[in-house]
């Protein structure tokens, strides 16, 4: 965690959004983590997408678990709420943040050992319940912190920088999340921002659980020859199957437009989708085909990045439970408590 | 027969049922337990069931005390014995000069009976299969059946035990009158084919007055519903489960909004007690009041987010239904073995508060306050019930609650108080003296009172930092914090002997009316004890007092260690010595007989006699 604060001075020209905002403003501290760090540039798609959806700032809680990337939180969105909670119990924070208050923006980071290894089932359980948030796993396939022990995502086969080889089998986050019924399903790459920035400012906009996987290379333990998390490595595999587009009633995000089919997602809250395909016959609204053709490029070794489903219709936990529009921190003891009365009554059936 | 003649006692006895898990027995078991009360005649039932769901034995006793004593007695006067499988051991059980009621249509070995006590047989099956042909019909109506002959043999008004089974079946009229056939089916056999009433007779009296009959998990729950908590979030564990089922009930009938029919609360059943636990604090860290319900096995479980609690100093209650442990240990049987585990529960120095309500009313009234205290404390609150508080209907007064009483929702800072002029917010800065910082809620203002909440050691703005001096500073405060919590928590209860003495008692929780009933056992030895109820963790001062007014203090408990007098010297910095522990562990709860006899010996060692007067 850092405890070096960003000088406040900003250039009187920056470019502001809808609200106002310059970009410094979703900013956070400096970050502590290696120079270099594929983490540091999702925090800055991060800022970006935030920037560019004209969010207000506050109106975001960003709640994390522990890892290099359950610290990134304090890089970005300086006046949010934070939450670093406990390994591997990111999800359930963040459900519970997500009952007591509908009306904020949940965004939850975790790293592959958080949400593989020991998060494993409050990952699988947060998506199964359909939590309204966008849960980025920031995937490096090894434990950085504790110097360079595999994680859960590192794939069968590839070394780590002490040179032993992975013998166990890899989870893929992607096909679990599509498994277990994730309204928005995606995965990038930590240096390819004009795809990361768009896919998270669309996760945001979706209401319901919003998935993406972030290889994210490690400098300084997974970037080596034989590592198949190594920037090298996922350039050369990388197989993207879409380019996407947020339109929220205002300029689009710039994107770096590649050539191929153009497919329009309405989602709930009026915002559109526009999914650019790179293979045609690509549909992000089959889940059962995505399933499949993640599986398929996974045999020939190539990672498929994009957005691989989306269900914009989805319904969220709330709705599931039926709740109160009004969000259950605000309710007060006159709307909460049934009073004397009620109680009589109570007594009176119990004798 | 022998010489020993049938016990006869007019409401004072304890009645119990052996029947087979499963079976529909629990129904008519808690009926007959009502109809008493509906007499006027305090009961005091208890379940004793195994970790099953069919076949296994289970038990029902009900102890019938117009003195009004609702501890378990020990002992049983009478035993409706339905279950073969425990036959023996629950004929050997019976108080010489007891009755035994058993199902007499297949003849018994005389050898299976017993010569001391009065033998009463019912040919229950016959009587049911010769009216039922459907085989559950069969099984459900043949308890309804012994009620009625239970109705005969102990002269209970069958217009009472009528006017329950109209309650119980309003609605349905053909449950309803079949049940009332087969209630008169059982009792008319028994007035026309045996002597009634026996020795155990129930005679009207004026001793329930308005008091309830309630479960402890129940009333927990109907606390949560009046303290406001609109999050809870569990996993199933017994004896906790019916916790969060009767929160579930309750929100359904008083907490959906009248117009639009939507939830006031949210109710998730979690995959283990980690995420239940995350989600407390997730939502109490958001502004809602949240809990859980669990036991020891789920405690064990919840530490590592328990101790975030404490540093993060982030609010939540736990209500935990003590069972008796460790590991699996016995999960349908009672104890009070939870103590130290939730004391300081979690790794690094840590202390948490802890609240031990005595019966239904108290844990309503606890539950309620545990939100107020959360809030106000910022940390965990543990409502300590047990499986015999919890699972067991306790007669005890009604709920009481005031509609002037406001929730303290604690220092929280508002975006208007962020605005003030010269208003400094720092997360963990002790502004008061008391130990207690403010806070803000997520989405609070949009450019001031946001923090990084982390389980990290942090400045008094939230800062991270690994400087020890700040880390102690950090941690002296979460010390002040504790001690200022000791005048906000439940006091305990001081009651003084009829004649001065220097012994006295501490006791807790369930082991009330267990207590009061021994004092009166006691006295009657010529034993007097000024006895002090601790209500609640941190020990108000009232009870190194209480210690020191006395020579020596007995601390009677339901566990093998004698944690709460472990806690007390550890906390009080009291010798050892002069707290004699009283332990009762088998899973059963404990009894006045018990404690009245483990005091009355540890007193007569006391006496010894001078040597001059071995002399003379």
């Amino acid at each position: 965690m850092t405890y070096i604060a960003k000088p406040k001075f900003q250039h009187p020209g920056l470019p502001k959004n809808d609200l106002g905002f310059t970009h410094r403003d979703y900013e956070g501290k400096v970050s502590t983590l290696c120079a270099g760090c594929g983490h540091d540039s999702i925090t800055a798609s991060i800022i970006e997408a935030c920037y560019e959806l004209s969010i207000e700032p506050h109106r975001v809680a960003k709640i994390s678990g522990i890892g290099c990337s359950s610290k990134t939180p304090d890089y970005f969105l300086g006046n949010s709420h934070g939450f670093n909670s406990v390994h591997g119990r990111m999800p359930s924070v963040l459900t519970g943040a997500n009952l007591a208050n509908r009306d904020l923006i949940y965004l939850g980071v975790s790293g592959d050992g958080d949400s593989a290894s020991i998060g494993f089932g409050q990952f699988a359980h947060s998506i199964r319940r359909g939590v309204n948030m966008t849960y980025i796993v920031e995937n490096n396939g090894v434990y950085g912190l504790t110097k360079g022990q595999f994680s859960a995502t590192a794939d069968r086969g590839s070394k780590s920088k002490k040179g032993v080889m992975n013998t166990d089998n890899a989870i893929d986050l992607v096909a679990i999340a599509l498994q277990l019924g994730a309204s928005f399903v995606a995965r990038s790459f930590s240096g390819d921002k004009t795809q990361l920035v768009p896919l998270i400012a669309a996760a945001i906009r979706h209401k319901g659980a919003s998935f993406i996987d972030v290889i994210s290379p490690c400098v300084a333990f997974n970037n080596h020859a034989g590592s198949t998390k190594s920037f090298d490595y996922v350039r050369e595999h990388n197989d993207a199957v879409n380019r996407l587009d947020v339109i929220s009633g205002r300029d689009p995000i710039t994107v770096d437009y590649a050539p191929g089919t153009v497919q329009v997602v309405e989602q709930h809250d009026g915002t559109r989708l526009a999914l650019r395909k790179i293979d045609a016959d690509y549909d992000a609204h089959d889940r059962l085909a995505a399933m499949t053709f993640l599986q398929k490029h996974a045999a020939k070794g190539q990672v498929v990045t994009g957005l691989l489903y989306v269900d914009p219709d989805a319904e969220d936990m709330h709705a599931h439970l039926d709740t109160v529009e009004m969000p259950l921190n605000r309710l007060e003891a006159g709307e909460l408590c049934p009073g004397t009365s009620a109680l009589e009554k109570i007594n009176a059936s119990l004798r | 027969m022998s010489d020993q003649s049938p016990i006869s006692s007019v409401n004072d006895f304890v009645v119990r049922f052996a029947n087979v898990n499963g079976s529909g027995s629990a129904s008519a078991n808690e009926m007959f337990a009502r109809s008493i009360l509906r007499h006027g005649v305090p009961v005091s039932p208890r379940n004793v069931f195994p970790s099953n769901i069919q076949g296994l034995p289970t038990w029902y006793e009900v102890r019938v005390t117009e003195a009004g004593h609702l501890g378990a007695r020990g002992g049983i006067d009478m035993m409706v014995a339905m279950n073969p499988q425990t036959w023996d051991k629950d004929v050997a059980s019976i108080e010489p000069g007891g009755y035994l009621f058993y199902d007499s249509t297949k003849p018994m070995p005389t050898s299976k009976f017993r010569a001391d006590i009065t033998v009463i047989g019912v040919p229950l099956t016959a009587i049911t299969n010769s009216t039922y042909t459907d085989p559950r019909q069969r099984q459900l109506f043949k308890n309804i059946i012994y009620l009625g002959a239970m109705c005969a043999l102990l002269d209970m008004d069958p217009k009472i035990v009528e006017q329950l089974i109209a309650e119980q079946y309003k609605g349905k009229e053909k449950l309803l009158s079949s049940n009332i056939h087969a209630l008169h089916l059982g009792r008319d056999w028994a007035l026309q084919n045996l002597k009634c009433p026996i020795g155990l007779r129930v005679k009207k009296a004026d001793k329930v007055g308005d008091r309830i009959f309630m479960e402890g998990n129940s009333a927990a729950a109907l606390g949560a519903v009046y303290g406001g908590a609109t999050v809870c979030a569990w996993y199933p564990i017994t004896p906790s489960s019916s916790v969060a089922e009767a929160f579930t009930s309750h929100c359904k009938k008083l907490r959906h909004d009248p117009e639009t029919g939507k939830a006031k609360y949210a109710i998730v059943q979690g995959e283990d007690e980690l995420a239940s636990i995350g989600m407390v604090i997730g939502a109490s860290w958001n502004g809602a009041r949240a809990f859980t319900a669990t036991s020891g096995p789920g405690i064990s479980l919840m530490t590592e987010f328990i101790g975030l609690s404490y540093f993060a100093e982030i609010p939540g209650v736990i209500m935990n239904i003590q069972r008796a442990g460790p590991s699996t240990g016995m999960p349908t049987r009672t104890q009070q073995c939870d103590i130290i585990a939730c004391a300081y529960a979690s790794h690094g120095d840590t202390k948490h508060i802890l609240l031990f309500p005595e019966d239904p009313a108290e844990a309503f009234e606890f539950a309620a306050q545990s939100f107020d205290l959360a809030e106000r404390l910022q940390t965990m609150i543990f409502l300590m019930l047990d499986l015999d508080i919890g699972m067991n209907h306790r007669l005890c007064r009604p709920l009481k609650w005031d509609d002037a009483r406001q929730y303290d929702r604690g220092k929280v800072m508002t975006a208007e108080m962020l605005d003030e002029p010269g208003r400094d917010f720092g997360r963990y800065l002790d502004v008061d003296g008391d130990g207690i910082p403010y806070r803000t809620y997520p989405g609070t203002h949009p450019t001031k009172g946001s923090f990084f909440t982390r389980g990290t050691s942090r400045d008094r703005y939230a800062r991270y930092s690994e400087d020890g001096a700040v880390y102690a500073d950090n941690m002296q405060r979460l010390v002040r914090k504790f001690e200022t919590a000791q005048d906000m928590v439940p006091r305990p209860l001081q009651a003084n002997a009829a004649k001065p003495t220097k012994c006295g008692v501490i006791y807790f929780g369930s082991t009330s009316p267990a207590m009061d009933e021994a004092i009166g056992l006691l006295e009657a030895k010529g034993h007097h004890l000024d006895r002090l109820r601790i209500r609640a963790f941190p020990f108000h001062s009232s009870v190194a007092s209480f210690i020191a007014d006395h020579d020596f203090v007995y601390v009677v408990e339901q566990n093998r260690d004698g944690q709460l007098r472990q806690l007390i010297v550890n906390e009080n910095g009291i010798d050892p010595v002069r707290l004699v522990p009283i332990l009762h562990y088998d899973g059963s709860p404990i009894t006045a007989r018990f404690i009245a006899n483990s005091i009355a010996d540890h007193q007569d060692h006391l006496k010894v006699t001078p040597l001059r007067k071995v002399k003379s």
